[in-house]
């Protein structure tokens, strides 16, 4: 490439990063400067803390904090075992039905458990679960993109490394605990963070599915936080958006290169 | 042999009880149920044949509700792949200041959906958003564009690409990654134009990775409405109606669950199908090495 052409790239980059940055940094703005501010926009405004505590105190944050950490906590840890176990069988075990378990697995890639609204909450309401935080993560346990991503990994681990193990005398168990698992973590992280990011951001089944402070999410208590408010206060509702996706931002920033091959892993199959 | 059918099946039968649970007996639910009408009362669900898909067709929201689908993807899916490309060609050399760029692209993909529609809600806001402040400078009247029903839609699906474009784009990297140096090299011997080599090269190379990105787009196009809650309510006027948020209303907001379950089947049918294309699409057109 010439200079010139590097040059336009260069500027066309930064152009299209300056708009695209730009909403999320007016509402930064906005969450940071006293609410008087909001409709004139006007860069020697005084920055204010305040906005921040308002919002804290106003809806249960706190509660939804605790929901949305148990609920990506229960989910990861259900999925990991569930999957490692089954994508172990699929890797490595040959079976009659394989071919078919393995491609009702890849059925779920498509038809995600999102879209069964009405008929996996006659399930909950018939098990009594409606209401629970058991009801939300249930139909994400089994996850076929997990059982997908550990039978692609696991199929790369050489045989050698199991004849070794069985001649030790580990059996099929031991085998997956000593040999696949502890080969199959960066898999296992990969998944983790997109399956970590993708139930704290998760909003229509648990919207559905909770009507109690002591079970909503993040998502679905910052969505009847701004729009119940009677008379918007933006600077307050700006203030909930970026408290309750901090974490998750944080997150990104301090392990970005983790994030974006993990991001990367999990979509090339 | 045998101890291992047996091992196989214990090993794969606790995710396959979840997976049957709530996923592969919901379908089949779901199916015969948009054959039945609605239990009322003391009275039972009556077999209807295909009642609800007679009234389904009949039903103005929702021919709404499928050309605004298709509209969005329309609109969603060439302009985040477009742009994902875009990303990924302006960051996958080094320079000063790369990481901040692409920090600037990604960043909106790792913020929950809900919080990307209070910050766009903001953005548009009349007489707040930034949109209007710029047009005040400009003396130009206030706009409500998620407010008036020739906007809604475009509003909404604008955010969806802000969202998910950065998301794209990291697959786009990968892919660039992967293209041999000598041959940039060779071409640049040979006096090709960047552009040249782009659609001779490095586009026809990164062509899997386009119809990942785009079967992903489409899958998001009907799959992804939870900003629709917070930004339209598919208002106004149904402007911003999309397949799934009409599920939602027909079932859990007029507990029509009948008619709910036979839109279900055609959201399931619109999301194998494009399955299957991909699948042959995979075999067939795109070029691999």
């Amino acid at each position: 490439m010439t200079r010139v052409d590097t040059i336009l790239m260069r500027a066309a980059g930064w152009m299209l990063a300056a708009l695209w940055i730009l909403p999320l940094l007016y509402a930064v703005w906005a969450a940071f400067h006293a609410p008087e501010y909001e409709a004139k926009f006007d860069l020697t405004a005084p920055w204010t803390l305040a906005n921040f505590p308002r919002a804290w105190e106003q809806a249960p944050f706190a509660r939804y904090f605790l929901n949305t950490i148990l609920l990506v906590t229960m989910i990861l840890s259900v999925q990991l075992v569930l999957c490692t176990l089954a994508a172990f069988a699929f890797a490595r075990l040959s079976f009659p039905g394989k071919n078919v378990a393995f491609a009702l697995v890849l059925v779920q890639l498509l038809v995600v458990p999102d879209i069964l609204l009405v008929e996996n909450y006659k399930t909950m309401r018939m098990l009594g679960l409606v209401d629970t935080i058991l009801a939300i993560g249930l139909p994400y346990f089994a996850s076929g993109f997990a059982i997908f991503l550990l039978r692609q990994t696991f199929m790369t681990i050489p045989k050698e490394l199991d004849e070794a193990a069985r001649v030790e005398g580990c059996g099929l168990l031991g085998l997956l605990w000593r040999v696949y698992v502890p080969l199959g973590k960066p898999a296992m992280l990969a998944f983790g963070l997109v399956s970590v990011s993708h139930h704290w951001n998760n909003f229509l089944w648990p919207l559905i599915i909770t009507n109690s402070v002591e079970t909503r999410p993040l998502t679905v208590g910052l969505s009847i936080f701004s729009t119940t408010d009677s008379g918007i206060d933006w600077a307050l509702i700006n203030a909930a958006t970026l408290m309750t996706s901090a974490p998750l931002l944080l997150g990104f920033l301090l392990f970005q290169r983790q994030f974006v091959q993990s991001f990367m892993r999990a979509g090339i199959k | 042999m045998r101890r291992e059918w047996v091992h196989a099946w214990l090993l794969i039968l606790p995710a396959f009880v979840f997976l049957l649970a709530f996923t592969h007996i919901p379908v089949v639910q779901t199916l015969l149920n948009s054959f039945w009408s609605n239990p009322k009362g003391r009275r039972a669900a009556a077999f209807v044949g295909f009642d609800n898909y007679a009234a389904m067709l009949a039903d103005p929201i929702f021919a709404k509700a499928m050309v605004n689908s298709a509209i969005y993807a329309a609109i969603t899916i060439p302009a985040s792949v477009g742009l994902s490309l875009a990303m990924a060609l302006f960051v996958h050399r080094r320079f000063r200041g790369v990481a901040v760029m692409r920090m600037a692209y990604f960043t909106p993909t790792v913020l929950p959906l809900i919080a990307v529609a209070n910050i766009w809600l903001f953005f548009y806001a009349p007489g707040f958003g930034l949109i209007d402040q710029i047009r005040g400078l400009f003396g130009l009247p206030s706009v409500n564009l998620v407010g008036q029903p020739d906007t809604a839609l475009y509003a909404v699906a604008a955010v969806t690409v802000w969202k998910e474009a950065g998301f794209f784009m990291i697959f786009y990297l990968a892919a660039l990654q992967t293209i041999p140096e000598p041959l940039r090299e060779a071409a640049a011997i040979e006096g090709c134009r960047p552009w040249t080599f782009f659609r001779r090269v490095t586009w026809p190379l990164i062509m899997p990775t386009t119809l990942f990105v785009s079967v992903n787009a489409v899958i998001n196009a009907f799959r992804l409405v939870d900003h629709v809650f917070v930004m339209t309510r598919g208002g106004p006027d149904n402007a911003s109606q999309l397949l799934l948020y009409y599920i939602y209303e027909v079932g859990f907001r007029f507990w029509d669950t009948a008619y709910a379950s036979a839109l279900t089947v055609v959201l399931v049918v619109i999301l194998s199908i494009v399955g299957i294309g991909q699948f042959f699409a995979a075999d067939r057109k795109v070029h691999y090495k």
